[in-house]
């Protein structure tokens, strides 16, 4: 854990060590602190005066239903955009895993998504699936569908889902990759010569010796649904239709933008805070595991 | 490997092709559309082969701007961006080189402490601390400026943890040969490590460039002249005014803009990315 060999010196160290802990504890630390320290104020309307309330405003938001239908829809938009992230990068990744010619020009065609801003590709998909201009849209129209993601709220979810989805893919992509690749050819081998089909060696040999893989990438996915969708909910719907593509994160935006109910807004972001813990700490206890192994 | 291998293998490549053609789509109608004329495209009569309009479309995206607005061409934005994510990229780096160096090559009092508040900021994403972040960067009076730009995204707990892991490799020895030829603290970190380090740095640029140039809710908060605007940002800007009036052309090309410097990057220097990649996530 630590250099048998170091230098001594009084005050370099801390010379360079202070621009980064200058900027944590003015941009992490200090707002933090004030976001909970917030969370147990109550601001009148006009912002004039503000009493100690404990914890009132979190009593006040969990009985909201507005926060927990807010709760409900982040975890539903999750599992969404997990699930069919995942599952589409796991079929391209076992398809790039053989061994085929031309497998490198696949990984660099499947991988530049990762590349474009979350607002971007929200941009993209708006302009495939606008009602009236989309070209998808009408497509879908042409079929009978009755689609409208301005005005219907499933519609606007699958809508912000595609495009969060399709912006993963090619990080969930590289990574089954490499978890495929670093499963032993002599495993699968063993299991052709006993006879298991490719369907067979894939669920009973390839896809158990990858769940440290799929777990790690299913909390990834997570943390980015929660917190790196912002700019594609912004840019596609703005969290509408009535609230319907309103997750916590966006919640907490637009209740102390347009609310100015900083109490409450402050609230929302401590109660994050612990969410992005509880999730970091399972990564982490992921991580060490790997290592352990 | 028994089985009938080339129907598989024709299989594997039809698949891949066809993912590879639904996750291109979105971007080939953009490019698409950025060479039509508006009207069609308003009219929902766009073509899904190219048009004449490449030309003097990027010219006005880039040097004119929407002409139904006030906005700033894109150029501008496009420059705005750069600075940024070099700012950013370039930023972190360094003060997370240097803070690494420190805690792995010297013992001081609050050494560790120091380290755990800076790891911590791990789970301390803009997201759950919007406002009060805000309101200390307007007190500071970093709004709509280059510095309130970056300067509280360049802290870094992922760069600080890769540089110490890649430190905790570097073997004794040659700090005890640089110590024999005379060289102090300084010299050693310049003339030994950084030299050592040149590949975790460019690997961590290729990620933290993209994570740069990508940023939207900080910019979102901190710019309000149209002139301080990121492409991320004027791009949504563009379509909220009403409805009819989206130059989508315009639109679509600036998307095309704004895409095109991190996807560049990633593909050139796909190596470089893959690697950045899986380091920072350990």
């Amino acid at each position: 854990m630590h250099k048998n060999v170091v230098f001594q010196h009084r005050w370099l160290p801390y010379l360079l060590i202070a621009p980064q802990l200058l900027i944590v504890l003015a941009f992490f630390y200090w707002p933090a602190l004030q976001a909970v320290w917030q969370s147990f104020l109550l601001q009148d309307a006009f912002g004039l005066s503000t009493t100690f309330v404990g914890f009132e405003n979190y009593v006040e938001l969990i009985r909201q239903p507005e926060y927990f239908g807010a709760v409900i829809r982040t975890f539903v938009f999750s599992a969404l955009i997990a699930g069919s992230s995942l599952s589409f990068a796991l079929l391209l990744a076992v398809m790039a895993d053989k061994p085929l010619s031309g497998s490198t020009v696949y990984r660099t065609l499947l991988i530049w998504p990762y590349a474009v801003a979350p607002a971007v590709a929200g941009v993209l998909w708006i302009f495939m699936l606008h009602p009236s201009l989309g070209m998808v849209a009408r497509g879908l129209r042409a079929l009978g569908l009755d689609w409208n993601p301005l005005l219907n709220g499933n519609h606007a979810m699958i809508l912000v889902v595609l495009a969060a989805a399709w912006k993963q893919i090619s990080y969930n992509f590289l990574f089954f990759l490499a978890g495929l690749q670093s499963i032993p050819k002599s495993v699968l081998e063993a299991a052709a010569i006993d006879g298991a089909g490719p369907m067979r060696r894939f669920w009973t040999v390839t896809f158990p010796l990858l769940t440290p893989t799929i777990f790690f990438l299913i909390v990834v996915n997570i943390v980015y649904a929660f917190f790196d969708t912002f700019g594609i909910i912004d840019a596609m719907t703005g969290g509408g239709p009535a609230k319907a593509t309103e997750t916590l994160v966006y919640k907490v935006y637009l209740d102390g933008l347009l609310g100015g109910n900083l109490g409450s807004s402050a609230a929302q972001s401590v109660l994050l805070m612990m969410m992005v813990i509880v999730l970091t700490a399972i990564q982490f206890r992921y991580v060490e595991r790997k290592v352990t192994y | 490997m028994v089985e009938n291998e080339g129907i598989r293998r024709y299989v594997a490549h039809a698949i891949l092709w066809l993912g590879i053609a639904i996750v291109a789509f979105p971007v080939y109608l953009a490019i698409v559309a950025s060479t039509q004329d508006a009207a069609s495209i308003a009219n929902g009569q766009m073509s899904l082969l190219p048009g004449g309009h490449l030309i003097e479309t990027y010219y006005k995206t880039i040097f004119v701007g929407t002409s139904g607005s006030t906005r700033e061409p894109v150029g501008v934005m496009l420059m705005n961006s750069l600075v940024m994510a070099l700012a950013i990229a370039c930023g972190k780096i360094a003060i997370s080189i240097i803070s690494a160096y420190a805690v792995v090559y010297f013992r001081f009092p609050l050494r560790m402490t120091i380290f755990w508040l800076i790891f911590i900021t791990l789970m301390l994403p803009v997201e759950v601390r919007i406002y009060p972040t805000y309101k200390i960067a307007a007190d500071l009076q970093l709004l709509d400026s280059y510095a309130g730009l970056t300067l509280p995204l360049i802290a870094s707990a992922t760069a600080t943890l890769l540089f110490r892991q890649f430190f905790m490799t570097v073997p004794d020895e040659l700090l005890e040969a640089s110590r024999i030829d005379g060289a102090g603290p300084l010299r050693f970190f310049w003339d030994t490590l950084l030299p050592l380090s040149r590949t975790n740095i460019a690997a961590l640029f290729v990620i933290l460039f993209i994570y740069g140039w990508n940023q939207y809710l900080w910019p979102l908060l901190i710019t309000t002249r149209d002139d301080m605007q990121t492409i991320v940002i004027g791009i949504r800007k563009m379509i909220t005014t009403s409805d009819a009036l989206t130059e989508w052309p315009v639109v679509m090309a600036t998307a095309v803009l704004a895409m095109l410097p991190p996807v560049v990057v990633v593909v050139v220097m796909q190596k470089l990315f893959v690697r950045g990649l899986v380091e920072t996530e350990k």
